[in-house]
């Protein structure tokens, strides 16, 4: 049994006339102290799939279909007093830009004491103390000085550590990552992403990484999961994927990396832009900027196949497949 | 040159669009709808109010005593006088039409006069910037922070002592006209400085001034047109505030004079007879002040929400 | 931070030349204390010795000096109708004015942050867009026309309540004739507080709720949710504390309108404040007093606004002060 699973998942935003679908039909599962990348262009509804999975989609959004379950126990139909229980202690957030994430007029401590308190019978001393110990684990200097600062009066990188720290706190079970290091200096990126790869291998703590970089992803992800336009659209093996991506979009991704091009040669960028969400192309959402669309690229999306590498949604490699190993639809069911 | 002509038609078509889009969304908004009605209504009276009006105002026969104080026609059944007689034997609704009129002259002058001060200082204040904007924007901020109504009333009390009372009668519109407009330029200048330090980054901007277009220029016909819906914006309730403080200065007897009321001055004078009974004679006037004031407040906030959310707030 | 500081005393001395130059105008222009000392009896050239005398012959700025020396020794002139230090006669109105200021002040915060707060939190809710309609409507209808008309029924009609003045007051050791510790002396001050309060309250109403909505948005308030923060905690410690902050400075800032109003309201009221009296002394051409007032005005604008702005940027370094680029 998987830890978190998700079915099925829509969501939508609510319009005066139709509402518009930001997320289609999207179904992944993690293992306990398993490492997830989710990757993607911007706009591509991997951050809203992070707020989904904790019910803090902004209005009007909202989740139309699906299941989220954790441990076997639906969140979907919660209470806003069962999610309040289920946000900190079970599932823990960091957000992108530490900078304006912590509340500027509350000390650090008061935010970390608040966070425990919240989910826990503890009093203020045994709080503080389990902070200051928090703070000294993901290698803040001084924490007991630190403990009494204000936001303001550290760096970004350390905030993003307070941040790290505070998610720790109740022992949860996994830690949603919202493109932790994308606002911090490059230098410190590195740091801030082995920190939190360290912290997740220590305490089996299971890691959602929502990021555009494929960069980060080599250094962290066990498995990644490919978004496009609201749905996914490849997923597996970290290695695999970068490896040997199947999905036409994976592959653009990939290949629009710096390091991919050779010296002096253009970056090779994916033709075109990401559909606006009132204006979804029929068929498969890629199919506009894709090199190998096909007719019935344009009528019907295209269903999951497992590839032998990954699970990809794309006519392409089905046809490749079904071409090669006529056997294979066996495996797609799978 | 296609560089330097090409923002301005943007604008202006971005313009008209979103004007249409303005119509459009008011027409799904039935209190917007309703308040842009009473507006136009309101403006189309003080137009008109010399023609509607059933008295002559300025006729000899039209103050007279022996009509005093009478009650409105469906209390007396004197259909002469449909909202009744105030203290003088002058037809109310006469007078209301007429207040009306000029309360929303006042307020109206008063606005271009801020208008005025306001774009000329902002757009200085943005264009130049330095120590000029510094010093400018610290002024609007001391002058603001003061208060318009403070402001007024000790100026309009000083200069009431100095000129004596009947002189000071003769001049009341002028004076409170002027008062109001140069007390409040500020909350213009600053929205026009935003918008122009906004703008002023912009490409085009920049390239008229490598083509050695003048400062005069480019602030008239590049940088002035941007800050046209934003003063749109302050412009309804800015209207709204003059007139009550209009209001307020006649009713401490430092506005307009009893012989030449407006709304204000007509309400004030009606109080002294609340007590004794005769209660149209400040409530009539009283209810069309509020909901005037009501409307152009309503109409404001409701442009603030649709043509731009981020309008500097004093 | 020091420099800061500094400029904005600086600056403050500056504001307060120049009002003191206003009113040494005033008094200047339009009183003549010669006439107020001997009265019209008196041969030209007796006139013109004492004017010699007084040094009302020497250039303006001199004179300006010598009133600016005499104002910082407390002497700002005697009141022609009062016969009367004007300072005295100002400071004993101050009670009753900051009284009248201080139970609006308080009704105004029992009702704006609850109502702001709620509207924010509830944008939809038919509740709030009542509460928002009304505020608007609370807007437009000017403060004398609330305080004639709460006066109207709640003291001429109903009889409920005393229509003018103070009541009685208690001394309170011997410096503060106060109207707070008496029932007859709150009676007075209900109706006065709450005209006040009926037109200070809608500002403060849409202020809070615009502020809030603006920081209910922000990364901090989602992650505070995101955290498993209770929702109490979240609206009243996490958003309230960032919400209050530009409020109060706006608050400052409207302190030029609270005295404009107390005018008014005072005048309605028969209520003996400053600002009775100022109305009082423009009617009596009291040149002394009218100068005064201003300056005692303008004192407690400067004081507070500087005040507003350091204590501001001591609470929060990380802003900075708006329009102060």
């Amino acid at each position: 049994m998987s830890l978190l699973s998700i079915n099925g998942l829509s969501v939508k935003f609510k319009q005066r006339h139709e509402d518009l679908v930001a997320l289609h039909n999207v179904s992944l599962s993690l293992e306990r102290g398993e490492r997830l990348a989710i990757v993607g262009e911007s706009g591509a509804g991997k951050s809203l799939l992070g707020y989904a999975i904790v019910n803090l989609l902004m209005k009007p959004g909202f989740i139309a279909e699906g299941s989220i379950k954790l441990d076997d126990r639906e969140l979907t139909r919660l209470s806003s007093k069962q999610w309040q229980e289920i946000r900190g202690k079970k599932i823990a957030m960091i957000f992108q830009d530490p900078m304006v994430t912590l509340n500027p007029v509350l000390s650090v401590g008061d935010q970390m004491v608040e966070a425990i308190r919240s989910h826990t019978r503890i009093n203020y001393n045994d709080a503080k103390k389990l902070a200051i110990e928090k703070l000294a684990h993901v290698r803040i200097a001084a924490p007991a000085q630190r403990f009494d600062q204000y936001p303001h009066e550290l760096s970004g990188g350390m905030r993003q550590r307070v941040i790290i720290a505070i998610a720790l706190l109740l022992a949860p079970e996994i830690i949603i990552a919202d493109e932790p290091t994308t606002a911090l200096d490059v230098t410190i990126q590195a740091e801030i992403l082995q920190l939190l790869k360290q912290i997740c291998a220590d305490n089996g703590v299971a890691l959602i990484l929502i990021t555009h970089d494929f960069g980060v992803v080599s250094r962290i992800a066990e498995r990644t999961l490919v978004m496009y336009a609201g749905r996914i659209v490849e997923q597996g093996p970290t290695l695999e994927i970068i490896n040997d991506p199947q999905h036409p979009y994976t592959q653009g991704l990939l290949n629009a990396l710096p390091q991919m091009a050779l010296p002096g040669q253009r970056l090779n960028q994916i033709q075109g832009n990401m559909p606006p969400l009132n204006d979804q192309p029929r068929g498969c959402a890629f199919h506009p900027r894709c090199p190998y669309a096909e007719d019935k690229c344009r009528i019907q999306p295209p269903d999951f196949i497992f590839s032998g590498v990954s699970t990809v949604a794309c006519y392409a490699i089905e046809d490749m497949l079904q071409a090669f190993e006529p056997l294979s639809e066996e495996d797609a069911d799978d | 040159m296609n560089v330097l002509h090409r923002p301005p038609v943007e604008g202006g078509s971005e313009r008209v669009t979103r004007l249409r889009h303005v119509l459009v969304a008011m027409r799904g908004d039935k209190l917007a709808l309703f308040a842009l009605l009473i507006f136009a209504f309101y403006c189309l009276v003080a137009l008109l109010a010399p023609l509607l009006a059933p008295y002559d105002v300025n006729s000899t026969e039209f103050m007279n005593l022996e009509n005093a104080e009478l009650a409105p026609a469906w209390q007396t059944g004197d259909t002469r006088f449909l909202l009744g007689t105030d203290t003088q034997g002058r037809d109310l609704l006469s007078v209301i039409l007429h207040g009306t009129r000029l309360s929303l002259t006042i307020g109206v002058c008063a606005v271009l006069i801020q208008v005025f001060l306001g774009v000329g200082i902002g757009l200085l204040s943005g264009y130049i910037g330095g120590r000029l904007d510094a010093f400018l924007m610290r002024v609007a901020d001391i002058q603001l922070s003061f208060s318009t109504m403070m402001v007024a009333i000790v100026v309009l009390a000083v200069f009431q002592t100095l000129f004596g009372h009947a002189a000071y009668q003769q001049l009341a519109m002028l004076m409170l006209i002027i008062v109001l407009g140069v007390a409040e330029w500020p909350i213009f200048a600053r929205t026009v400085r935003a918008c122009v330090f906004a703008e002023k980054e912009k490409e085009y901007i920049d390239a008229a001034r490598i083509l050695g277009v003048s400062k005069a220029r480019i602030m008239l016909r590049h940088l002035l047109p941007n800050t046209v819906s934003p003063i749109l914006v302050i412009l309804t309730i800015q209207i709204a505030n003059a007139i009550v403080a209009e209001a307020a200065l006649s009713f401490l007897g430092l506005g307009m004079p009893p012989n030449q009321p407006s709304l204000g001055a007509l309400i004030s004078s009606g109080f002294n007879y609340l007590f004794s009974g005769a209660w149209w004679i400040s409530v009539f006037p009283s209810v069309t002040l509020i909901l005037m004031i009501f409307v152009m407040n309503l109409l404001g906030d409701w442009l603030r929400d649709h043509l731009n959310p981020q309008v500097t707030r004093g | 931070m020091l420099s800061f500081i500094g400029r904005r005393l600086l600056q403050a001395m500056f504001v307060l030349l120049i009002i003191s130059f206003v009113s040494f105008m005033i008094q200047d222009k339009m009183g003549d204390p010669v006439r107020q000392m001997v009265g019209l009896s008196v041969t030209l050239e007796q006139r013109e010795a004492l004017q010699q005398e007084l040094g009302l012959n020497d250039p303006m700025l001199i004179q300006y000096g010598r009133f600016l020396g005499r104002a910082i020794q407390g002497d700002l002139g005697t009141s022609y109708y009062y016969k009367e230090p004007t300072i005295d006669v100002i400071a004993s109105r101050l009670p009753a004015t900051l009284e009248l200021s201080f139970a609006a002040l308080v009704l105004v915060v029992l009702l704006a942050i609850p109502l702001g707060v709620f509207a924010a939190i509830h944008p939809k809710n038919i509740l709030s867009r009542a509460v928002l309609l009304f505020s608007t409507l609370g807007l437009s209808v000017p403060i004398f026309i609330v305080a004639v008309f709460l006066m109207y029924f709640f003291a001429i009609e109903w009889g409920l309540l005393p229509s003018f003045g103070r009541g009685e007051t208690t001394s309170v050791f011997g410096l503060w004739q106060s109207g707070l510790f008496n029932r007859d002396g709150l009676q007075h001050l209900l109706l006065p507080s709450l005209s006040l309060a009926f037109v200070l309250t809608p500002i403060f109403i849409r202020l809070i709720r615009a502020e809030m909505m603006d920081v209910l948005q922000s990364d901090y308030i989602r992650y505070a949710w995101a955290k498993g923060i209770s929702a109490p905690r979240i609206y009243f410690i996490h958003a309230l504390k960032n919400t209050m902050l530009p409020v109060i400075t706006v608050g400052g800032i409207q302190l030029g309108t609270l005295v404009a109003y107390t005018i008014l309201t005072e005048s309605i009221f028969q209520w003996p404040g400053m600002g009775l009296l100022f109305m009082d002394a423009v009617t009596r051409v009291d040149v002394p007093l009218i100068s005064t007032y201003l300056i005692f005005v303008g004192v407690i604008f400067v004081v507070t606004n500087t005040l507003v702005d350091v204590v501001y940027s001591l609470v929060n370094p990380r802003v900075r002060i708006p329009g102060y680029s």
